[in-house]
C-alpha cells in the first residue's frame, strides 16, 4: 500500500469512528437525519459502483429495497435478524442477476425502462398476493432500536466502501473502466462484457436489499406502497450523480447536502418534493454533469494547470 | 504444418447485399498476408468476421485447426487473435500505459499487476513511446495514438495480429516510421494480416496478398504477382484501362 | 369477445400515445420520459374545458394539439438540442436525455400538483352504452378509438405521402446521410419532437374521457408507451400500432380474468418476452 492509501484508510477509520458516536450525542432528530444519511450513503455509493463506470442508470433501488424489507417482514418471527439481512442480500443479488441477464446485453434505454418499472411490478405482484391471502400489510415488531439500525447501516457503509475499494483494484474494476470507455475495445481485449456488468450489478442489488432488511424494523408496519416507493430510486440516482460517480467518496458529497435539503423541503413544502427532484435532475444535466467531484477536479486543474 | 488461420467459404450477407462471398485463404505461421482491394470490396468485413465483430452467414474460420467462427469477439481474442481498428479506438479516460495494460489483462496470455505494468512499459518502448506512459490520450499525435493501439493489441501476446489500415492517414515521414515498425514486427516472426491501401507498404511488408473485389477473391500470390495480374488491375482501374 | 373489443379500444389510444413517443425517439433520438406528463396535461386540458365550459373533448384536441406542439418545440430547442450538440456519443446523449427528461417529468408533475392539486379527476362525457357485436360498450371509449384511428391514419399518410414526412423518415434511418442530401436535420428533428408531443397530448385528452387521471399518473403511461415502442420497433409505425393493440388486449385480459391491479405486471411480462426473444421489435429485421 502506498502512503496515500494508508492516509486515506486512517482518515476513513476516524470518520467512521466519529459516525459511530452519533447516537450517544442525540437520539432524536439528529439521529434520524444521521440514519437517513447513512442509508443513502450505502445506497448511493453502491449504486455508483455499478452505474459510474458503466453509465447505465439503474432505477431498481426501490425494488431491491422493498424485497429486503419484505424479507425481514415475513421472516423476523422465525429466523434470527442477521440471517434475514444475509438472506435479503442473496435475494437482491439473485434478482439483480436475472434483471442483468435480461437487459444488460442491450442498450442503456432498455435497462432504464426495465428498472423503472421493476419496483412497480414487484409491488403489484405483492399487493395481488396479499389480496389473495386477505392481508393488507405486515407488522414488524422487534426490540431493535433506531441506534442499532444506525450502527448496522454504518457497518454496511464500511463494507460497501471496502468492496468498492477492492473492486477498484481488481480486474473486474479495470474491466468495467474499459467497458465504460469503449465497449467494442473491451470485447476485443478479451473481456466478457455482459458477464462483468451482470456481476457488478449484483453488488447494488444485494446492498439495497440488505438496507431494506435492516430498515424494516424502523417502519413497524410495512405495506407495498411504502416498501416499494419509487421516489427512493430517484433520490439515490440524484444523490450519486450530484456528488459524482468518478470517485468512491463522490456520492457521499451528494448525499449529505441533498438529504438535508430534502428534509427541510419535505417538512416545509411537502407538495414540492417532486418539483425538487425534477429541478435537481436538470441541475445535474446542465450544470454539474460530473457532479461535485467533477467540479472540484476542474477547479483543481485550473489552479495547478493554469500555466500550461 | 497446419496454417495459423484458414477461411473456407466465408460469406457475409447484409440483407440482400453479399459483402463477403465465399472467401478461401490460409495464413501460415510467421507469414504477413496483405488483404487488399478497392474500397468497398469487403476487406474490412472479412477482418471483422475473423475478429468476431461480425458473425458469418456461412462458411468457416479456423484458428490452428479449431473453429472460431460463431464465437464472440472476446473469446476469439482470448484464443489469440487481436486487432486494431480502422478508426483508432483508445480509452479516453485512461493514460497511455493503462490503455496498453487493457490489452494485457484479459487476453490470450494474461498478465496483471506489476507484471502487466512492466510488460506495458516494454511494449511502449517497443512501439516508440518509451517514457510516455503517464501521458493522457488527448495529448497524443495521430501516429502516437496508432502506436498506443498497436501496443495494446500486442499486449495480449496474440498468435495472429489483424491490422486494419494501420498505415492510413499518416503523413510521409510518419508513414516511413510506421512501415519500419510493422517490418520490425514481421522480423520478430509474428503472423499478421494487413488490410492496406498503401502500395509501398504492401510491396515491402507482405509475403503474400489476397485481392478482393466486390466481396470475392480475385487473385492470390506474392505482391509482385498479384499487382501485375490483369484481373487486379481491372478491379482497381476499371475495364477501359485493362 | 367483449374483452377483445375492449382491449382493442384501449389499444387504439395507446397506439396514439406510443406513436408520439416513437416520433420523438426515432427521429429526434430523445427517449422522452416526460411523455406521460404531457399526456396528463392534455387530459387536464380536456377536463378543464369540459367542466368549465361544457366543451367537447373532441373539440378541445384542436386547442391541446397546437399548445402541446408549441411547448414541446420550445423544450426541444432550448433544453434538448444543446444536449444533442454536446454529446460525444450516442450513449452519452442517451444518458443525458434520460436524466433531462426525467427532470422535466418531475417538474411537470410538480407544476401540475401545484396548479391542480393531487386529486384524481374525471368527468362524465358520452358515458352512454352502445351495442357492438352483441355486447355493450361505453360510447366514449368507442369515440376515442375512432378519433385515434383517424389521427394515426393522418399521421401515417403524412409520413408516407408528403415531402416533410419523407425527410422525417430519412432522418430516422440515418441522420448523417439525411444531412448530406440537404435536409435541415435540427429543424426537422424539432418538428418531429413537437409533433410527437402534440400527438401524445391529444391521446391524453382522448383517454381522459374514460380513464381517471391524476397529476402523477404520467409515469405509468410513459412506461406503457416505451414498452409498446420497443415491442413494435423504433421508427416502425405499423409495428407500434400492432404492439399497442396487442398490449391493450393483454391488459384487458389480465384485468378481467386475474386482477385489475396486475396490468403493469402484464405489460412487463410482454416486455420481458420481447427483450429475450425479439429485442429488435416484433417486425424488426435481425440486426446485422
Amino acid at each position: 500500500m502506498s502512503s496515500v492509501e494508508i492516509r486515506n484508510l486512517i482518515l476513513t477509520a476516524i470518520a467512521l469512528g466519529v459516525c459511530i458516536l452519533l447516537p450517544m450525542a442525540d437520539s432524536g432528530y439528529w439521529l434520524s437525519i444521521g440514519l437517513s444519511i447513512a442509508m443513502f450513503t450505502v445506497l448511493a455509493t453502491s449504486w455508483a459502483l455499478f452505474s459510474g463506470p458503466t453509465h447505465y442508470i439503474s432505477l431498481a433501488t426501490a425494488a431491491f429495497f422493498g424485497v429486503g424489507t419484505y424479507t425481514t417482514g415475513l421472516g423476523f418471527e422465525t429466523l434470527p435478524f442477521w440471517s434475514l439481512v444475509a438472506l435479503a442480500g442473496m435475494f437482491g443479488a439473485l434478482m439483480a442477476a436475472l434483471v442483468g441477464l435480461a437487459t444488460l446485453r442491450l442498450s442503456g434505454v432498455y435497462f432504464v425502462i426495465f428498472t423503472l418499472g421493476l419496483a412497480e411490478l414487484v409491488r403489484q405482484v405483492i399487493t395481488w398476493a396479499q389480496n389473495q391471502s386477505g392481508q393488507k400489510g405486515l407488522y414488524v415488531l422487534t426490540d431493535i432500536t433506531e441506534a442499532m439500525i444506525y450502527w448496522m447501516l454504518i457497518a454496511l457503509a464500511a463494507a460497501v466502501y471496502l468492496t468498492g475499494w477492492l473492486i477498484g483494484r481488481s480486474r473486474l474494476g479495470f474491466a468495467l473502466r474499459i467497458i465504460g470507455d469503449d465497449e467494442t475495445v473491451a470485447a476485443h481485449s478479451g473481456i466478457n462484457t455482459a458477464r462483468a456488468k451482470v456481476l457488478l450489478f449484483m453488488v447494488p442489488g444485494a446492498v439495497a436489499a440488505m438496507t431494506g432488511a435492516i430498515l424494516a424494523p424502523r417502519y413497524v408496519y410495512i405495506e407495498p406502497s411504502l416498501a416499494f416507493t419509487p421516489m427512493l430510486s430517484f433520490q439515490v440516482v440524484i444523490m450519486a450523480l450530484l456528488g459524482g460517480t468518478g470517485r468512491l467518496w463522490g456520492p457521499l458529497a451528494g448525499v449529505v447536502p441533498f438529504t438535508l435539503l430534502w428534509e427541510s423541503i419535505s417538512s416545509n413544502f411537502p407538495n414540492q418534493t417532486t418539483l425538487l427532484l425534477g429541478l435537481s435532475f436538470l441541475l445535474i444535466v446542465y450544470a454539474l454533469p460530473r457532479g461535485f467531484v467533477g467540479l472540484l477536479d476542474r477547479l483543481r486543474q485550473r489552479v495547478t494547470g493554469g500555466v500550461s | 504444418m497446419s496454417p495459423v488461420l484458414s477461411l473456407r467459404g466465408a460469406t457475409k450477407r447484409f440483407g440482400g447485399l453479399v459483402a463477403v462471398n465465399g472467401i478461401d485463404f490460409d495464413v501460415a505461421e510467421h507469414q504477413v498476408l496483405g488483404l487488399i482491394g478497392p474500397n468497398g470490396s469487403g476487406k474490412s468485413t472479412t477482418l471483422n468476421l475473423i475478429s468476431g465483430a461480425l458473425t458469418l452467414t456461412s462458411g468457416s474460420i479456423k484458428l490452428r485447426g479449431a473453429p472460431i467462427s460463431g464465437l464472440a469477439a472476446q473469446d476469439i481474442t482470448r484464443r489469440g487473435v487481436s486487432r486494431t481498428f480502422q478508426l483508432v479506438r483508445l480509452l479516453p479516460s485512461m493514460n497511455v500505459r493503462d490503455n496498453v495494460i487493457a490489452g494485457a489483462v484479459f487476453g490470450h496470455r494474461r498478465r496483471w499487476g506489476a507484471e502487466a505494468r512492466d510488460f506495458a512499459e516494454s511494449l511502449l518502448e517497443r512501439v516508440g513511446l518509451g517514457g510516455k506512459g503517464q501521458m493522457p490520450i488527448g495529448q497524443l499525435t495521430y501516429i502516437d495514438t496508432k502506436r498506443v493501439e498497436l501496443a495494446r493489441v500486442l499486449a495480449s501476446d496474440p498468435t495472429l495480429l489483424l491490422l486494419d489500415e494501420w498505415l492510413a492517414g499518416l503523413n510521409p515521414t510518419e508513414l516511413q516510421d510506421g512501415i519500419a515498425l510493422i517490418k520490425s514486427l514481421r522480423d520478430e516472426g509474428r503472423t499478421i494480416i494487413l488490410v492496406e491501401h498503401v502500395m509501398d507498404a504492401i510491396r515491402s511488408l507482405c509475403d503474400r496478398c489476397v485481392v478482393m473485389s466486390s466481396g470475392t477473391k480475385i487473385a492470390e500470390g506474392t505482391p509482385g504477382e498479384v499487382l501485375s495480374d490483369p484481373n487486379v488491375i481491372r478491379a482497381y482501374l476499371g475495364d477501359d484501362d485493362a | 369477445m367483449d374483452i377483445l373489443i375492449t382491449g382493442l379500444l384501449l389499444g387504439g389510444t395507446y397506439a396514439l400515445i406510443a406513436m408520439g413517443l416513437n416520433l420523438q425517439y426515432g427521429v429526434a433520438r430523445i427517449m422522452n420520459l416526460a411523455n406521460g406528463e404531457l399526456l396528463v396535461a392534455g387530459g387536464f386540458g380536456a377536463f378543464f374545458f369540459y367542466t368549465s365550459g361544457q366543451v367537447s373533448p373532441f373539440l378541445t384536441i384542436f386547442l391541446v394539439a397546437p399548445a402541446a406542439f408549441g411547448v414541446s418545440w420550445v423544450i426541444y430547442r432550448i433544453m434538448l438540442r444543446p444536449l444533442v450538440n454536446r454529446a460525444k456519443s450516442r450513449g452519452q446523449l442517451e444518458t443525458d436525455s434520460i436524466l433531462a427528461t426525467f427532470g422535466l417529468s418531475f417538474v411537470g408533475v410538480g407544476l401540475m400538483l401545484a396548479a391542480f392539486g393531487g386529486d384524481y379527476f374525471n368527468y362524465s362525457y358520452l358515458a352512454r352504452p352502445i351495442t357492438l357485436a352483441g355486447d355493450t360498450f361505453a360510447l366514449n371509449r368507442v369515440a376515442s378509438f375512432l378519433a385515434a384511428v383517424v389521427i394515426c391514419g393522418l399521421l401515417y399518410l403524412w409520413l408516407n405521402r408528403t415531402r416533410a414526412g419523407l425527410s422525417i423518415r430519412a432522418i430516422a434511418v440515418s441522420p448523417d446521410s439525411a444531412r448530406l442530401v440537404g435536409i435541415d436535420v435540427p429543424r426537422m428533428a424539432a418538428i418531429a419532437f413537437a409533433l410527437g408531443g402534440a400527438v401524445t397530448a391529444v391521446g391524453g385528452a382522448l383517454i381522459s374521457t374514460y380513464l381517471t387521471l391524476d397529476a402523477s399518473a404520467g409515469v405509468i403511461f410513459t412506461l406503457k408507451a416505451l414498452i409498446i415502442v420497443i415491442m413494435g420497433g423504433v421508427g416502425d409505425v405499423r409495428g407500434t400500432i400492432v404492439a399497442a393493440l396487442f398490449l391493450g388486449v393483454v391488459e384487458t385480459l389480465v384485468a378481467s380474468l386475474i386482477d385489475p391491479g396486475l396490468t403493469l405486471a402484464a405489460a412487463y411480462a410482454l416486455f420481458i418476452l420481447v427483450l429475450l426473444f425479439r429485442p429488435q421489435g416484433l417486425f424488426g429485421k435481425t440486426p446485422t
